[in-house]
């Protein structure tokens, strides 16, 4: 089956889904499927059980992380310059909003056909950064996806056991995205010592300071 | 339309101090544990002897490989690549270059397939023999067998150092092809190695395959079905032997492998046993392998003449490679965004992968063989914590 049979069988089984067709101009020519994030988890059911699609495997899961753009397009605009109609260049700046993407490559060990790159994208970086976990579609993606919501930091609802899994449960960003500053030491810990001098700070500015 | 979802880890038995609940131990077993292979934990909870619930704990080798590769150039992280699953640099190197020869449509001349093929098996001969010492060690037999395997193992080395410079840190494949020939007599070597070997599984397959031991050990002992195998992502000899007919040699037909006859051997049972025995089968399709490619190799150039070393900015795109590498499906998947560092550069690691069944296969055992059947899975964890 080719994307664009998937992709109608997949309009067909799927109502009201929004699903497109990725292109990759590389010379892998890979192209890949874009589902939208209300029926992710239906499109992956239907694409592993329908008969012709039979995904059964899911060998890779992983983030892509594409910051806010800012384009700049130069654009003719004319202009009455003292009097006398000219054409100028502007700069006109767009911004593009950043997303989360995170790529399933789904193969099928019946059909032995793929590997089909699936892809999901959050709303945004920030707050929006909820998809559906397709643990429950394929339990290969269950390390993987805690290694997104670990390294990229989606939310994926539904995931049995959404916990860090290569750093420690007690750190903060989310290193692999594009924009994550390393802290400048990873180890430190406020000892008591500290403790002591922020004391000794405050006492002084309540005797007034010297 | 409802989906059926698959049932992921068996339904955990309420562990709050209560009713007949008082016995239950809860015991660390790693990340120094002699038995993890590497800096690997478990949270084992136990009743009495038998495992009621298992949590594996990743992270403590985590290095963001995939970061650092990032902000390298293309080239810049193939000696990267030696270190994530360092028992076999060359296959993780072979992964690499096929991506990224996927990614930029670059052609490989017939002879570096050949070597590629070459060494890649000999890679997979090195690591089954490898882990089967490892797995014995595990069980409980120090030293004899593990020590027969290393001598083998030391043989291709020097092979390797003879080839690329490094027993274990090859840094051998470029984009289009493979770094340095073959030096003078290099082939005679490993011929004479590669006829020695079955000598060498025949020796091993009369100590152990019949041992009532280890037939003891491993038989019926962490048992993969076939369907929880597909659906969790096995691959590798993992899920052959639970009877799942995937080895990328033969499903890609990447490099040359059309070419060359083998078989691929499938397990019935998916316990430990079959998984220890479909690494037998495999070294002696390996061999086949090898003396194919080792009569046939053609002369010629070693790497495409058009590669460009320097400045190599491949078109904005993407691409996932993969190959059968001796633990598994390593794939990489690569974004271009035509600048000279990857945009995305991800590893898809075959041991972490494996690794998702673990509980499953665990629960119910007793805690002596949660270290079988970790050694089985084959896992190595500069690969699982990358």
């Amino acid at each position: 089956m080719n994307l664009e049979s998937i992709k109608s069988a997949v309009e067909e089984g799927v109502p009201g889904c929004r699903i497109e067709i990725v292109e990759n101009s590389s010379p892998s020519a890979q192209h890949s499927l874009l589902v939208d994030t209300g029926h992710g988890f239906a499109i992956a059911g239907f694409l592993r059980d329908a008969a012709g699609c039979r995904f059964d495997f899911c060998s890779n899961v992983t983030g892509v992380d594409w910051p806010p753009k800012e384009l700049s397009t130069k654009i003719k605009v004319k202009k009455l310059i003292d009097g006398v109609e000219r054409e100028v260049d502007e700069l006109r700046k767009t911004l593009i909003p950043g997303y989360l993407e995170v790529v399933y490559h789904l193969y099928s060990q019946e059909l032995k056909q793929g590997p089909l790159p699936l892809r999901l994208r959050t709303a945004d970086r920030d707050a929006a950064v909820h998809l559906p976990s397709l643990t429950p579609v394929w339990r290969s993606a269950e390390f993987q996806e805690r290694e997104v919501f670990d390294l990229f930091g989606v939310i994926f609802d539904g995931h049995p056991d959404l916990r860090r899994i290569l750093m420690w449960d007690g750190f903060i960003d989310h290193p692999m995205r594009r924009d994550y500053v390393e802290p400048d030491d990873y180890e430190y810990e406020p000892t008591a010592h500290d403790e002591v001098l922020q004391r000794a700070r405050q006492h002084m500015a309540e005797a007034g300071g010297r | 339309m409802s989906t059926s979802t698959y049932p992921l880890s068996p339904s955990l038995p309420e562990l709050a101090p209560g009713a007949g609940q008082e016995q239950l131990l809860e015991i660390s077993m790693g990340p120094q544990h002699p038995s993890t292979h590497g800096v690997f934990r478990m949270n084992v909870m136990l009743d009495g002897e038998r495992v009621v619930r298992l949590k594996p704990v990743f992270g403590y080798l985590h290095r963001n490989h995939e970061k650092i590769a990032e902000s390298e150039t293309y080239l810049g992280s193939m000696p990267y690549t030696d270190r994530l699953d360092y028992l076999c640099s060359l296959t993780n190197n072979w992964g690499y270059a096929l991506a990224v020869e996927k990614l930029a449509g670059i052609q490989v001349p017939e002879r570096a397939e050949y070597l590629r093929i070459i060494t890649g098996e000999l890679t997979r001969l090195l690591n089954h023999s490898c882990l089967l010492g490892f797995l014995l060690q595990d069980m409980g037999s120090s030293g004899t067998p593990l020590m027969y395997a290393f001598r083998e193992r030391e043989k291709i080395l020097d092979l390797f150092e003879a080839l690329t410079g490094a027993r274990m840190m090859c840094n051998y494949m470029r984009f289009g092809g493979c770094r340095a020939d073959m030096p003078a007599g290099w082939l005679d070597q490993a011929k004479q190695v590669v006829a020695g070997y079955p000598r060498f599984l025949d020796e091993y397959e009369k100590l152990l395959v019949s041992n009532e031991i280890l037939m003891e050990r491993t038989q019926g002992i962490g048992v993969l079905s076939k369907e929880l195998a597909v659906n969790a992502g096995m691959s590798g000899p993992m899920a052959r032997a639970s009877g799942v007919n995937y080895d990328i040699r033969k499903v890609d037909r990447y490099g040359l492998y059309e070419r060359f006859s083998f078989r691929v051997p499938l397990g019935a049972h998916g316990d430990v046993y079959d998984r220890y025995m479909i690494r037998f089968l495999e070294m002696r399709e390996s061999l086949t392998i090898l003396n194919q490619a080792m009569r046939d190799i053609p002369g010629g150039p070693i790497v495409d003449p058009k590669m460009k070393i320097r400045g190599f900015r491949p078109k904005p795109g993407e691409a996932y490679g993969r190959i059968e590498s001796p633990k598994g499906e390593l794939g990489f998947y690569l974004i271009s965004d035509g600048s000279p560092n990857p945009y995305r550069y991800r590893v898809r690691p075959p041991s972490l992968i494996n690794l998702t069944v673990l509980e499953d296969l665990c629960l119910g055992q007793n805690v002596a063989d949660v270290v079988a059947i970790l050694g089985s899975v084959d896992i190595v964890l500069g690969e699982v914590d990358r």
